[in-house]
């Protein structure tokens, strides 16, 4: 999908029930699918356009999610890779509410440990857990800290 | 708090947390607990023996080779009056039939008052502090954290001197050397200026360089330890592992230039020290041992005292 298609408003239509995802750092758009766990399996509908011009940031990603309306924590997840992203809830067509992405203070089971020495890697019974730093994500098990590419290990 | 409540989760409402004293990493420490612990040592080591922990059972659970840390534990538990158990080699137990880590701790926290845990992944204790209903202490986790080392390390230098402000110099393997990691930590956490001298390829790794940095820690890398070894109050000196190295001459050529020798120490100022976590191979010349800043042997033996006032704070 372009630009010029979604001005065009050919191929993202409105949806009357469920979220859209706006302003997602350009690029973004099917990590932010991941990062909320919405994988190929999914049964709902969901719309996504990629570097679509936008007057804000020049170019955006767009992703619109039928009849599921997110929760607060898979919304703060996205503030890892499109912090300047904007969450619209519709309901009957019309914008229900809108907000910001927060960045979360920690995260569990979302990321993968960068560290193959790291018990969280081992066959054992837990989650991952980093907490969200300044400098990156810090690894509660083994102090590992992921300073770049986290979508890379989004689980 | 050092002795911590393992990893923050989101707790379901209405659920307290128990609190459970854990020692899993130096990083868990605020100072003024490290100094508690450190004085508690002094105290213990002033009477030594003690039944404080009579009736107690400690279990030893050691995945990894251990020579000192695990008898150290031993002798402080015995003589606080207590009782070791140990589960044995890793292939006579239930590891070896593919039980998981969290299953063993759990079992094993109905049989005794403590664990200690040794094990090759890091962030184990860590696990393990979650699925225990007793107290865990971190014997060492991979290349993670060793706290009850780094305990021990500064009890040692705070025997010779005060720790606030000192120059620290850590020589060898700083890259893999979890003991080195965990006492950069800590000596932050007095204002110490760290001299870092390593092997390229060796060096601290940046991430803990920035860390310190931004703590206020000052970390000053050598090139060579000549060239500092006089401004230096503590000289903090690690094994270089041969593993490290494609042969065995490479190893040679680069262990020889971090070799600690008499001759480099003949100007080293009066109250200066050398420390090693041990054991040793060719980093110290064997020359060095009866000089009078050598403390190794004698921060191995002050691995009791320090034990024994960890194991009396997390079961008394």
């Amino acid at each position: 999908m372009t630009g010029d298609a979604t001005e065009r408003g050919l191929l993202i239509s409105p949806i009357k029930h469920g979220t859209v995802i706006d302003h997602i750092t350009a690029g973004e758009a099917l990590n932010v699918l991941k990062i909320i766990g919405i994988t190929g399996t999914t049964t709902e509908s969901i719309s996504v356009a990629t570097n679509v011009k936008s007057g804000k940031m020049a170019k955006k990603d767009i992703v619109k999610i039928e009849n599921r309306e997110l929760f607060k924590d898979e919304v703060n997840r996205i503030s890892l890779i499109a912090p300047n992203a904007s969450i619209n809830i519709i309901r009957d067509y019309k914008v229900f509410a809108k907000k910001g992405v927060e960045t979360p203070e920690f995260l569990v089971g979302i990321v993968r440990c960068p560290n193959p020495g790291c018990i969280s890697n081992a066959n054992e019974p837990i989650q991952s857990r980093f907490e969200v730093q300044e400098m990156g994500l810090h690894c509660l098990y083994c102090d590992w800290v992921i300073t770049r590419d986290i979508t890379s290990y989004i689980i | 708090m050092g002795l911590c409540a393992g990893i923050p989760v989101p707790i379901p409402p209405g659920q307290k947390r128990g609190f459970m004293r854990h020692i899993i990493s130096i990083r868990d420490f605020h100072r003024a607990e490290i100094d508690d612990l450190l004085d508690k040592a002094q105290k213990i080591q002033s009477r030594f023996d003690s039944s404080s922990l009579m009736g107690k059972i400690l279990a030893l659970l050691f995945f990894e080779p251990s020579t000192r840390t695990r008898m150290s534990f031993e002798a402080a538990m015995a003589r606080l009056g207590g009782v070791s158990i140990s589960m044995g080699s890793v292939e006579a137990s239930s590891i070896s039939k593919g039980e998981t880590l969290a299953d063993t701790i759990r079992v094993v926290s109905g049989y005794v008052d403590t664990i200690v845990l040794r094990h090759p992944k890091e962030g184990a204790a860590r696990l393990a502090s979650e699925f225990a209903s007793v107290p865990v202490i971190n014997a060492g986790d991979g290349a993670g954290q060793h706290p009850s080392q780094t305990l021990l390390d500064l009890y040692t230098i705070r025997q010779s001197m005060k720790i606030d402000g000192i120059h620290a110099g850590l020589l060898g393997d700083l890259r893999y050397g979890r003991t080195a990691h965990s006492l950069a930590h800590a000596l932050s956490l007095y204002g110490a200026t760290i001299h870092t001298i390593s092997p390229k390829g060796l060096e601290l790794p940046s991430s803990l360089v920035d860390e310190l940095t931004r703590g206020g820690c000052e970390v000053i890398n050598h090139e060579n330890i000549s060239g500092i070894i006089r401004e230096l109050d503590v000289l903090y000196v690690t094994r270089i592992q041969r593993e490290r190295f494609p042969d065995a001459s490479s190893y040679f050529k680069v262990a020889s230039s971090y070799r600690v020798t008499p001759d480099l120490l003949r100007d080293v100022r009066d109250s200066f020290i050398v420390l090693h976590p041990l054991p040793r191979l060719d980093e110290i010349d064997p020359g060095v041992d009866s000089l009078p800043c050598a403390r190794y042997f004698e921060q191995s033996n002050n691995g009791i005292p320090v034990r024994m006032a960890m194991l009396e704070k997390v079961m008394r």
